[in-house]
């Protein structure tokens, strides 16, 4: 019985030859095998935002996605978004707005964050989005209640909200 | 977890008979089976990559109406300008389900196939006639405050948790799938079942089977979806109503109502669209007709508060399509 399989995982631009158990999940592939700890384990469960990467640029929990599945596929963690010598703006937003108190799941919200602003920019609706046509010939305008739905799975045990919610919209 | 096998089929009939083999369990997105694996709720030895399959898609079909592949995302499905212009009831559903995250994963068919989120069905160290046939329903004495008021059986208490199947059941969607014996189509609101003496049984869709494809027929009317819930997002609903509306001349030419998080299946609410059709749309009739839906409610002493709410849901919802001022 094979259990494990050889696959590559494209990281941040990188390709990482990798035989692991088909058990693994992205997190645990990034974080306990590629090292990549920018990625968190809040919940493990999807429940908490702390282990969102961008999977082909769109945001999903890396703890429910299996690394088997996505082979071949382009993964962003929050190492590929900036550095710390050359911050990307959401990063310098989130310095300038007090976005954050113990950090832990900052990784998470600065990665859904930059796929919110995309999501918004591609028109996409949300919950609150009072008329579901208007974003269909051009981008869907972020303001606060926008954002605190669109930011809704990632939690933040600080309760630093506002702040997050501020350098979203920054 | 255990040790498991992958297996990324070639195409459908590939992954059938992968399906067939005891053991072997589809997975799409993962956001619902990943989480159960890892709580020792489901055990599959053999996971079977639907998602080779190659099934995304929305197109318009030749009656006017739509056909949603199986491995469309429910974001794409929910931001579909087809989906947001004609069918809003869908894309509010979707919209109002879990996360941002959770939703570009989800897929059409895996959001279907969902399992309960009752407590008991999820916790391994406790009895429940879904998990473990015969093992019993801790929820009837115990923790029912999330769980099913219509249709119920002493047998179990478990609600079918998800949004989009309650918008599907009120826009009359056929589920389309390819069997074991061939291909099948259900109709959505036939697609899950009660509980009655099996409640291992989710729904009709034979072992083995791969979902391909969800249905609708040409739009009609104007409908929206309202959800409560504990908090204002990212949770699972308390009651939700998926509505249909049409109305002439201040008068119901047809209505369709569905309920969720109230019982086992999406409910379709078809006493209260037979004491409405016909009647004047006003917030009395509105009233009159949640009433006679409700009235077979059997609730349990913790869950009593979901009938007036679910009353006052249908309610306000059917007030909001006539464009009353509230
Ligand atoms: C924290 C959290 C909050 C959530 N909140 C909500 C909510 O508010 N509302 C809501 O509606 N949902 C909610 N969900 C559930 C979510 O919508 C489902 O997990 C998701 O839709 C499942 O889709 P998937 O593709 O990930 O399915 P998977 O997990 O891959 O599969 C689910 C089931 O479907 C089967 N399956 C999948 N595709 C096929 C196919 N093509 N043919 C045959 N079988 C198939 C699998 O074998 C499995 O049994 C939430 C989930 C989480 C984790
Ligand atoms: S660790 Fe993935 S959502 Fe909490
Ligand atoms: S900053 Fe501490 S959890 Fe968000």
């Amino acid at each position: 019985m094979t259990t494990r399989s050889s696959l590559t995982l494209t990281v941040n631009g990188t390709d990482h030859a990798l035989e692991l158990d088909h058990r693994t999940t992205l997190l645990d592939a990034l974080r306990e095998h590629l090292g990549l700890t920018g990625s968190k384990k809040g919940c493990d469960h999807g429940q908490c935002g702390a282990c969102t990467v961008l999977l082909g640029g769109r945001r999903v929990n890396a703890c429910l996605t299996l690394a088997v599945q996505v082979r071949g596929r382009e993964v962003t963690t929050v190492e590929g978004l900036g550095t710390p010598e050359d911050l990307s703006p959401l990063q310098e937003a989130f310095l300038e707005c007090d976005a954050l108190q113990c950090g832990y799941c900052t990784s998470g919200q600065l990665v859904s964050g930059v796929a919110v602003q995309q999501e918004a920019a591609d028109g996409w609706p949300s919950a609150v989005t009072e008329d579901l046509t208007a974003g269909l010939s051009g981008p869907v305008v972020l303001d606060d209640a926008e954002v605190r739905e669109r930011m809704s799975g990632n939690l933040c045990r600080c309760g630093a909200y506002r702040g997050i919610t501020a350098a979203v919209l920054a | 977890m255990k040790e498991l096998r992958y297996e990324a089929p070639a195409d459908v009939a590939a992954a059938v008979a992968l399906l067939s083999r005891p053991g072997a369990r589809a997975i799409a997105g993962g956001t619902n089976l990943v989480d159960l694996m890892k709580l020792g709720v489901e055990t599959p030895d053999l996971l079977v990559d639907v998602d080779a399959l190659d099934l995304a898609g929305v197109e318009d079909t030749a009656d006017g109406g739509l056909r949603i592949g199986a491995g469309t995302r429910n974001s794409d499905l929910a931001a579909d300008p087809r989906v947001r212009s004609r069918y809003p009831v869908l894309s509010r559903a979707l919209l109002s389900a879990a996360s941002g995250q959770l939703r570009n994963a989800a897929s059409t068919g895996g959001n279907l196939l969902q399992r309960t989120r009752c407590s008991y069905f999820t916790d391994t160290s406790k009895a429940c006639n879904k998990r473990v046939p015969g093992s019993g329903c801790p929820a009837v004495e115990g923790l029912s405050r999330g769980l099913a008021v219509l249709g119920t059986s002493e047998h179990c208490l478990a609600t079918h948790p998800g949004d989009m199947s309650v918008a599907l059941a009120a826009l009359d969607a056929v589920v389309h799938a390819e069997t074991p014996d061939g291909p099948v189509e259900i109709p959505l609101v036939d697609f899950h079942r009660l509980p009655g003496d099996a409640p291992q049984t989710d729904t009709v869709l034979p072992a083995g089977s791969v979902v391909t494809a969800v249905s609708l027929p040409p739009s009609r009317g104007v409908s929206t979806y309202r959800k409560a819930r504990d908090r204002a997002s990212y949770a699972f609903a308390l009651v939700s109503v998926a509505a249909v509306l049409e109305v002439e001349d201040g008068v119901v030419r047809d209505v369709r109502i569905a309920l969720g998080g109230v019982a086992h299946k999406p409910w379709r609410a078809t006493l209260a669209e037979q004491a409405l059709t016909g009647q004047p749309a006003t917030a009395e009739s509105f009233r009159a007709a949640a009433d006679a839906e409700l009235a077979q409610a059997t609730p349990t002493a913790q869950n009593a508060f979901k009938v007036p709410l679910a009353r006052r849901l249908v309610v306000g919802t059917l007030l909001e399509l006539t464009g009353a001022d509230l």
